[in-house]
């Protein structure tokens, strides 16, 4: 069983195409999550389901619809003038949509725990908004950043149904491990699907077990 | 006189506030009112944590808020310090990182308070390195004044900062609170619906009642008018006298105390002559003599007074607002007012059953 080149792109794609979408996700989501967390607005449930729509939808749908949009002839194609599908680009707007639950869950939960007192603390003390959010709030959620960093990487390593719809499996630029999974059980080189997947159960062990060592070395306190 | 101006109009789905307010910046200017009254909305609306759609605020010549001209400074650029009901440290900071954070975010040029005064005044110099929640309640709070006053204010506002704190603990707070107004000349509004914080800390007091100002004035013309005694069911003060030590009497275990010309005993106190104490009289320890006392009596504290006012107050009882140089309350019950035929302008003498000190509160 040999871990061939092809292989090893898909693992370079795939830890791309994870930490884009987490980065992009920390970015979008903390504003949103935020909003949720605070928010007396009555749209509040509706955002939150659509949310959470991947955690529930079957990967095929959502891909196909992100599918449609990013096609020369859907809203986000012709707004970028250019077909997103079947591109890196496509698979990690696509991986944002998907994985958005997974990261916008645990920061939401973080900043409802962590609650306005200590921003208005902070504001009292001259801090700016943004101030005070760096300095304050992203420490005292910094467990919930954790979370999100480390289940939106996961998940998004973990995508299969969203990134054959939306991605295509072209080597070096959308064919991801899970992917690379499947084609090589097609092919039935079993000795390669078992090594990439047993790669892909121990990494993502380790992930999560160093997430709960060290949430439970480093407590961050809140009185 | 320097002087706090503001109006606030705002509605909330339960509750309206409509306040004006005027009062002078220095001393400690309480706003009390049961819980539901506004006084923390007020307070949160002075501090522009929330922005009232109508609403005017000026400190000084420094306007804040003028909603008519669209103006409204955020918080974090007005010179104010806030202390919460809580103590709000931040958890991953320690109690020196926690003083620092504002007193960072200043200028060089405003720091007028330094790290060492607030560390004295405050008696937190053996917490310094302490994580804040290995601090006690009364330890914390006192961390979040010091934290506040760091960033030097022209403006302490105070959201009943003992009300999470046992009443040990808020003994060891209220002497600070005193010595932090006198020392560093800050002015202080202060939210309570706690009258025993009222008779320690109070100048002047805000009397609020669901959403509207009620009463406004020094600390004994609120607590002696009718809408505070109406509305205050628990303990009825008569009068608070800022009364001076006139002499003492260590053989009888006394201080003799002068206020206006008359005298009250009270237990012997560790303060110098001539220093200021301030004393307080429940009206239910007055008793209203007509007449001069010719009969020996073991009353010691008699005050020659005039009543200014009956006030009915229950069916029992009535209150009779007295002047002795101060508004002083007496309550006195239904029948003995109908004997002794009592009408304002009258001259009567005040005994006096017993005087309360704020023994923590030498000034």
């Amino acid at each position: 069983m040999a871990i061939t080149e092809l292989d090893l792109s898909a693992l370079w794609v795939t830890l791309r195409l994870a930490g884009m979408t987490v980065l992009v996700l920390l970015i979008v989501g903390t504003p949103l999550a935020w909003w949720l967390a605070h928010t007396r607005s009555r749209f509040r449930p509706v955002v939150e389901a659509m949310v959470a729509l991947p955690i529930v939808l079957p990967p095929t749908v959502l891909g196909f619809y992100i599918l449609v949009a990013l096609g020369p002839y859907g809203p986000l194609g012709r707004l970028a003038n250019l077909t997103l599908a079947f591109t890196f680009t496509g698979l990690v707007i696509a991986s944002v949509f998907y994985s958005m639950p997974f990261v916008i869950q645990p920061l939401q939960g973080a900043f409802e725990a962590a609650g306005k007192a200590p921003l208005e603390a902070a504001w009292s003390l001259r801090a700016s908004r943004l101030d005070a959010f760096l300095t304050v709030i992203s420490p005292i959620a910094l467990r919930g950043y954790i979370s999100a960093v480390v289940l939106g990487f996961a998940h998004t390593m973990g995508e299969f149904g969203v990134v054959l719809m939306v991605g295509g499996s072209i080597p070096g630029q959308t064919k991801v491990l899970s992917t690379t999974i499947f084609d090589h059980v097609e092919t039935m080189e079993f000795a390669q699907a078992h090594a990439i997947s047993a790669f892909m159960l121990i990494f993502s062990f380790l992930v999560l077990l160093g997430v709960y060592v060290a949430n439970r070395r480093f407590p961050i306190h809140v009185s | 006189m320097s002087r706090l101006v503001a109006h606030f109009d705002v509605r909330y789905p339960s509750f309206h506030l409509n306040v004006s307010l005027d009062v002078p910046t220095s001393g400690i200017t309480v706003l009390f009112g049961p819980s539901g009254s506004g006084k923390t909305t007020l307070l949160r609306c002075l501090a522009g944590l929330e922005r009232a759609p109508h609403g005017f605020m000026q400190f000084g010549n420094d306007v804040w808020q003028d909603e008519a001209k669209g103006e409204f400074l955020p918080l974090h650029t007005r010179p104010i310090g806030y202390v919460f009901q809580e103590p709000r440290l931040f958890p991953h900071y320690n109690v020196r990182s926690n003083l620092l954070y504002g007193y960072k975010r200043i200028s060089v040029e405003e720091r007028r308070i330094s790290i060492e005064q607030v560390v004295d005044i405050l008696g937190i110099g053996h917490l310094l390195e302490r994580r804040t929640h290995k601090l006690s309640g009364g330890e914390q709070q006192r961390v979040a004044i010091g934290r506040a006053l760091l960033t030097s204010p022209k403006l302490l506002l105070m959201d009943e900062p003992l009300a999470s704190l046992d009443i040990q603990r808020k003994q060891e707070i209220i002497p600070f609170i005193h010595r932090l107004h006198e020392e560093l000349r800050i002015p202080v509004i202060y939210v309570s619906h706690a009258i025993n914080e009222i008779l320690q800390l109070a100048d002047l007091v805000v009397l609020l009642k669901e959403g509207k100002v009620v009463g406004a004035g020094a600390l004994n013309e609120v607590l002696t008018s009718l809408e505070f005694r109406k509305s205050s069911s628990s303990l009825l003060v008569g009068a608070v006298l800022a009364a001076r030590v006139a002499n003492h009497e260590p053989q009888y275990g006394l201080t003799q105390l002068e206020f206006k010309g008359q005298f009250l005993f009270v237990p012997l106190q560790p303060v110098a002559i001539g220093q200021p104490l301030r004393v307080h009289i429940f009206s239910s320890d007055v008793s209203l003599v007509v007449g001069r006392i010719n009969a020996p009596t073991s009353v010691l504290n008699i005050l020659e007074a005039t009543i200014i006012e009956i006030r009915d107050m229950d069916q029992s009882s009535v209150d009779v607002l007295l002047d002795i140089g101060a508004p002083l309350v007496a309550s006195i019950t239904r029948k003995s007012f109908a004997n002794l035929g009592l009408k304002p302008g009258q001259h009567v003498y005040a005994h006096i059953k017993a005087v309360a000190l704020n023994e923590e509160l030498t000034e």
